[in-house]
């Protein structure tokens, strides 16, 4: 093997404009937050700026894939990255379902007098809890905060209605259910080469995507006008941190499946060699899986 | 596996400062780490001579109690997410592509990112010192509702300089996963890595797991102080617990992303000195393993006094027990490989060898801190801090010294002063000693941590203490001197200059070109150099 077989690549400016775009970002965004004139303004540079070189690192990267600069160990290299990236992005949802996994089964209960000793054989509500919030009842979903005005002073929006599990939502899981079919149908087409079907298949991804996004707007606005806040105790944080967190990920999803669709009709990628589309693909399959412990346990039980 | 090289740069460095904003090699980007990593040191280390001062004598003397409150944070955060992390990441780069046969990391660019993120992290989190309300105060493991109902608002910036870090470490540990499986000699088995890849391969699984969960902990802050949510106020329905659960989900495994690569470069420097391979080589891959994921379950041992049902202490008790087992087969192989060996002292060996006895007395007063009746009356006291002293500052910081003195050579081509050395080492290894050992007496006296003031019985300990503290704090500008004096005026290495060595880092000539393997080596090197031969 000759140093040939390795791929270094040049030095990049990329990761430092990366950098300054992020921390810009930041900075702008907590300035705004309190209250600053040019917090706004300064985080929209800052996203100006990530957006720039989000484009300028990806299109170098593009540009020498085309170029045939990348052999296989290169194209292995950027599936592990990929893999565990995913894997991390799993890791941040699990800090969210476990808040709400702990504050239905063990807090929410507590607060309303459950014991938690097991040992103790007690079968009554503590008394403690009773001192607290009077009448006090612990319920999932959480409609009623214990407290009406929180340490920080926000007035919780309670005695919301929830949003009903078979409407929206379940729509939305066929939707996304849906789009993860015809992307792999989308591959099929791409492995076999069948050019007119993988871009038919592409556009309807991108489309049920697109429409999953247009409900989930449309649910929230419907939640808000019902009084499910984000500001409506445990059971609002968990729901739109988990649900908004997820939307987010659906639109970066939608948009690297876009200049995916654009990649393909450059002639990007070709039957053996697309390991752009698959990470796309699997990103958007883990969009899929999170959603649906979503619809299980915050929309359904 | 044919295609046309990319780049200009096979045979050095480009010129000029831009090279260290712009480089793509593994080489730089671990020097700028570990530099950074010592900016930081003593950074963080003169907040802890502060502290100290402050400590000298009972009374507050030099600053008020929330100024004083704002160094503890901060010493804590620079040290662990500024200092220790950093350096092993810097060390990881510097040796990782050399140790498993490879040209550089696998994901160049991105190593670039994960160095670059830093600076700016740090400085965001060191400028809440000129804020409003002055810096974070809360402590390094930022509790709510103090980091979020009675936190100022640097707290926010606070905030983003973490998940700025969390980037960081996520992008490093995914380089270092690719890096070992998809760029090492095609010959070398997974068996035959040496045992800093090993734990480095295992502690980018804990940074994997354990960082994005300290992202969703502080996400969850950030919307409780700004948004009105109420996943830590109980008024709302939330839990402030919960914030201690979520954030020692990630805290436990953190501990061990700064000890495993520790184990491993001790794993390396024993056997060197001893003459002999590395006792139990398989044993000591399995023992990080389990480590690793024994520190995943046990994370609510730092919570025994917060509130919880007795069966939870009861398991968490138990399974924090177990981990000792796995630590304890680490000890006996380091302890037997020195069985009969021809033994010598030179510099890496102290610092490794006080490794070993030192990081033993932090893992004993940890297993008494794990005991969940006893914790009652340890719990928050100086005892824990002078417990994860030991593990982190004469556990983690003794491996990071130990190994910039062991592949110094390496790196830069040049022998340090010996002498000197084994002086700066005693130094440091006696007033580390007299710094941290009395805290344990504090402690189970009773003296509670972060506190700037104390009763009168508490004040000789506190003295003794501290003088050790700025003892201990002078021996660093000593060895500043001996590291830079080693880079410009010190005599060439060889290639392998300590005669036992094994690895494939010391196949290559000293200092390291600067993309390390243009071919990979061979199956017969790679068994020559393997540490179970």
């Amino acid at each position: 093997m000759s140093n040939q077989d390795y791929y270094v690549p040049h030095g990049t400016y990329w990761p430092i404009i990366g950098s300054i775009g992020v921390s810009t970002l930041f900075v702008g965004f907590a300035n705004q937050m309190h209250g600053v004139e040019w917090g706004g303004s300064v985080m929209g540079l800052g996203m100006a700026i990530i957006v720039f070189m989000l484009f300028g690192w990806l299109g170098t990267v593009v540009n020498e894939s085309v170029n045939g600069m990348y052999n296989k160990q290169v194209d292995k290299s950027f599936r592990w990255g990929m893999s565990w990236f995913i894997f991390s992005e799993v890791m941040f949802f699990a800090a969210f379902f476990g808040a709400l996994f702990y504050a239905r089964i063990l807090s929410v209960p507590w607060l309303g007098g459950a014991d938690n000793n097991m040992f103790s054989g007690a079968t009554e509500a503590l008394e403690t809890s009773k001192y607290i919030w009077e009448g006090f009842q612990a319920t999932w979903p959480l409609i009623n905060t214990p407290g009406a005005v929180g340490q920080s002073g926000v007035e919780f929006s309670s005695g919301f209605k929830l949003v009903d599990t078979w409407g929206l939502p379940a729509l939305n899981t066929g939707l996304l259910l849906t789009s993860g079919v015809t992307l792999t149908y989308a591959h099929h087409a791409l492995r076999k080469g069948h050019r007119n079907a993988l871009v038919f298949w592409m556009l309807a991804t991108i489309a049920l995507g697109a429409a999953f996004l247009g409900f989930q707007i449309a649910e929230y606005g419907h939640a808000y006008h019902d009084g499910l806040k984000l500001t409506s105790g445990i059971y609002g944080s968990t729901f739109y941190l988990l649900t908004g967190f997820h939307g987010f990920h659906v639109t970066i999803g939608v948009i690297m499946l876009t200049v995916i669709l654009y990649r393909i009709q450059k002639g990007h990628f070709d039957s053996d060699n697309h390991f752009a589309f698959e990470g796309v693909a699997w990103y958007w399959h883990f969009v899929d899986v999170v959603w649906l412990g979503l619809f299980v346990f915050v929309y359904w039980i | 596996m044919s295609y046309t090289a990319a780049h200009d740069d096979h045979h050095g460095p480009e010129k000029g400062l831009l090279r260290w904003v712009k480089t793509t090699n593994h080489k730089d980007i671990g020097s700028l780490y570990m530099w950074f990593a010592f900016a930081m040191l003593l950074i963080g280390g003169a907040f802890a001579m502060g502290i100290r001062a402050e400590l000298l004598q009972p009374g507050l003397q030099l600053m008020d109690p929330q100024f004083f409150n704002q160094l503890t944070t901060m010493h804590g955060l620079i040290m662990v997410f500024g200092a220790i992390m950093p350096a092993f990441v810097g060390l990881g780069n510097w040796l990782i592509p050399m140790m498993v046969g490879a040209p550089d990391m696998a994901l160049p660019r991105m190593n670039n990112w994960s160095f670059w993120i830093l600076p700016f992290a740090g400085g965001i989190l060191l400028s809440t010192f000129f804020m409003e309300g002055g810096a974070p105060a809360f402590g390094w493991t930022f509790y709510a509702p103090l980091s979020t109902t009675f936190a100022p608002d640097s707290t926010d910036f606070f905030i983003f300089a973490v998940h700025l870090l969390g980037f960081s470490s996520i992008m490093g540990a995914i380089n270092i996963i690719a890096t070992v499986l998809n760029m090492r000699a095609p010959e070398m088995r997974l068996m035959d890595m040496p045992l800093f890849v090993w734990t480095w391969l295992i502690t980018s699984f804990l940074l994997i797991g354990a960082m994005p969960v300290l992202a969703g902990a502080v996400t969850m802050m950030l919307t409780d102080r700004n948004f009105g949510t109420a996943f830590f106020d109980a008024t709302g329905g939330g839990d402030p617990v919960m914030f201690q659960h979520i954030f020692w989900f990630f805290g436990h495994p953190e501990v061990y992303i700064m000890i495993l690569p520790a184990f491993g470069v001790v794993s390396h420097i024993i056997p060197t000195f001893a003459r002999k391979p590395l006792f139990g080589y398989s044993s000591m891959v399995y023992a990080t393993a389990s480590i690793a994921f024994l520190s995943y379950i046990v994370w609510a041992h730092h919570m025994f006094l917060t509130g919880m049902p007795v069966a939870g202490e009861l398991y968490f008790m138990y399974a924090t027990m177990l981990i000792a087992v796995p630590t304890g087969v680490k000890v006996f192989n380091w302890v037997a490989t020195m069985w009969k060996g021809s033994m010598t002292f030179e510099t890496p060996m102290l610092w490794a060898l006080s490794f070993v006895f030192l990081f033993t007395i932090g893992g004993f007063s940890g297993l008494m801190l794990g005991i969940a009746p006893a914790d009652i009356q340890y719990h928050d006291t100086y005892f824990v801090v002078a417990h994860f002293h030991y593990v982190l500052v004469t556990g983690a910081l003794w491996s990071i010294i130990a190994a910039t003195f062991y592949w110094l050579p390496k790196w830069c081509g040049n022998m340090y002063n010996e002498k000197l050395a084994k002086f700066h080492f005693w130094w440091a290894m006696i007033s580390v000693n007299v710094l941290f050992f009395p805290q344990h007496f504090l402690g189970l006296a009773g003296m509670p941590r972060r506190i700037p003031d104390y009763s009168l019985q508490f004040a000789d300990f506190n003295y003794i203490s501290s003088i050790g503290a700025f003892s201990f704090g002078l021996s660093f500008i000593l060895l500043t001197y001996i590291v830079i004096d080693c880079i410009r005026n010190g005599t060439p290495s060889e290639a392998r200059p300590w005669d036992s060595a094994k690895g494939l880092e010391w196949t290559l000539p000293s200092p390291a070109p600067y993309h390390s393997f243009n071919t990979p080596p061979a199956r017969a090197v790679i068994l020559e150099e393997s540490q179970h031969s």
